[in-house]
């Protein structure tokens, strides 16, 4: 009894400090966590940093600077989850002349943990995306493409549980709606299955069964349509329950910060995305408490 | 010490109450920050990553700087409305490029040419255009082909036209009026005939279905000419001196 109050108490200064503005390091909380999410989508194969006579993005991005900021977060925080959401083919020649062996080289020495699959990793075909498998140390995600008829049979999963500091990451993959947007003979019998009803079975599976304390879709649908018929990261949000943070691709969005959905429960949800080209890394860090009461505050300084 | 490479940002604070339905877990979600890194000049590269890619890049650089043309301004995709610079630049390469490919295989020439806004992959820079520039603006694999329309396909393509995107088009002429809607769509300064056909040179992707262009996937006949759209922009790109496109009004809305 007693450390539940203290529990209680710890949660309430914890009010304090949030509304503040305090850093939470100051907090004496036993059991605190910090997780630290890294991501980047749509790197489009710009392994070096752009073009110097770039209009826009001269000067910017590069792998070998975008490692050397992972060291130093790493350093900071070992509890580091790294993770990219899809369309890291296609864009420079490097795709042309290595076929994606380079990318997935890269992202296995600057330790990713998982990717989801866009649109443009089947540019080479589903043939070409297979043939690199090897070159990958890190997880491909995808719950909504089933892919049980295609020679990537076996080598996707939906979803991963990835257990840092002893708490528990659930991570699954979305990915768009192929037809229309890439041919059949490059996809061929991959079968796309409605993103909102997979991600309700994941979360379910993730937080029931798996017990997640975090649970994140690495997604490929998009930010935001015109057309608020098609699938978004915003309407996949406000659909859903039970997803933390959805890490989001293809319309290579730039956000200032992300956004807050509230999902069909009314909890809130994270929606981020760091435009492309990987000339920007976006990082969340959760931060968790050992407290054990179901009702809590969050609070999201963004 | 601490390298200070990223910048933080914090803006404001949500203080909200999220229902936990968390039963078994022990721990509980107590906040969360956010912050975007960019990735600029001013980080140190690591040492390993350049030195593993460095034999790829001499390999590709050798290849890709090759000068084929100059270019006197910079332009992009989304320079301007309804028609852009650059679009143009890749329509009337296509028409000029693959209509004496068509003409020699069929012995008459097509009419016009539609590509999509989302296919210009990158931006035109000031100087010299290279190799890689043609990479860079078409890395896809994608080949001219060349389809047979009905006049209703095309009136189906002038209705998806009338959405105003600036898609690359040569040989037709749109004209909106000030509500966006369709006012004029010729094709070769003719208005469409339901009773004739036409043909259109497009890419694969396209006729495929790319870009919702359903009207392109079921033409009356249809033509691969085996013309890479990459390798069509650097003979292109080879023949001229200096490329410099202008928008026009091929693609037009009425003032209001």
């Amino acid at each position: 009894m007693k450390r539940r109050e203290f529990i209680k108490n710890t949660a309430a200064a914890g009010t304090l400090v949030g509304v503040g503005g305090l850093s939470m390091s100051t907090l004496p909380l036993e059991t605190k966590k910090q997780i630290t999410i890294l991501h980047t989508n749509d790197v489009h194969s710009h392994v070096e940093p752009f073009p110097s006579n770039d209009p826009k993005y001269a000067n910017l991005g590069g792998a070998a600077r975008r490692l050397s900021v992972i060291h130093n977060i790493r350093k900071e925080n070992p509890n580091i989850l790294l993770l990219d959401a899809g369309d890291m083919f296609q864009g420079t020649p490097y795709f042309n002349f290595y076929g994606g062996e380079l990318e997935f080289k890269l992202m296995s020495k600057l330790g990713y943990d998982a990717a989801t699959i866009g649109n443009h990793d089947f540019d080479n075909s589903i043939d070409g995306l297979a043939a690199q498998m090897p070159h990958a140390q890190f997880d491909i995600l995808s719950a909504n493409y089933d892919m049980k008829n295609t020679i990537m049979d076996g080598l996707t999963k939906p979803y991963k549980v990835y257990i840092k500091d002893d708490v528990r990451i659930g991570v699954f993959g979305l990915g768009i709606k192929l037809s229309g947007l890439v041919n059949k003979r490059m996809y061929k019998e991959t079968i796309y299955l409605d993103p909102i009803e997979i991600a309700q079975d994941m979360t379910k599976t993730l937080r029931d069964q798996e017990h997640c304390d975090i649970v994140i879709c690495l997604s490929h649908l998009g930010y935001d349509y015109r057309n608020k018929e098609v699938i978004s990261d915003l309407n996949l949000a406000k659909a859903t329950s039970g997803i933390d943070l959805i890490i989001g691709g293809h319309t290579h969005t730039f956000l200032e910060k992300p956004t807050i959905v509230q999902n069909k429960k009314g909890a809130f949800v994270l929606v981020n995305q760091v435009g492309w080209g990987g000339i920007q890394l976006g990082r969340i860090d959760f931060f968790l408490d050992g407290g054990v009461t179901t009702n809590k505050s969050v609070y999201y300084n963004i | 010490m601490k390298l200070k490479i990223y910048i933080y940002i914090s803006l404001c604070y949500f203080s909200v109450v999220l229902i936990s339905c968390k039963k078994e877990s022990q721990l509980s979600l107590q906040k969360v920050e956010a912050t975007t890194i960019p990735i600029n000049p001013d980080i140190v590269e690591d040492s390993s990553i350049k030195a593993f890619l460095s034999p790829y890049k001499s390999n590709v650089d050798k290849e890709m700087d090759s000068i084929l043309a100059f270019t006197p301004r910079s332009l992009t995709k989304k320079d301007s409305k309804y028609n852009t610079a650059i679009g143009n630049m890749m329509a009337d390469a296509v028409f000029e490029m693959a209509n004496p490919i068509f003409k020699s295989r069929t012995g008459y020439s097509f009419n016009a040419v539609l590509l999509n806004h989302g296919g210009i992959r990158s931006s035109l820079s000031e100087g010299a255009i290279t190799t890689r520039t043609a990479y860079q603006i078409m890395p896809f694999e994608n080949e001219v082909v060349v389809v047979e329309l009905s006049g209703k396909q095309m009136k189906e393509m002038f209705s998806y036209l009338e959405y105003g995107k600036a898609h690359p088009i040569s040989g037709i002429q749109i004209t909106l009026d000030k509500d966006g809607k369709l006012k004029e769509a010729l094709i070769q300064g003719q208005t469409v005939l339901d009773n004739e056909t036409y043909f259109i040179a497009t890419s694969d992707y396209l006729q495929k279905g790319g870009d919702s262009m359903t009207f392109l996937e079921k033409p009356v006949s249809i033509l691969n000419l085996d013309y890479k759209i990459r390798n069509l922009l650097i003979d292109y790109f080879k023949k001229k001196d200096t490329i410099a496109p202008v928008r026009d009004n091929r693609f037009t809305k009425d003032q209001e």
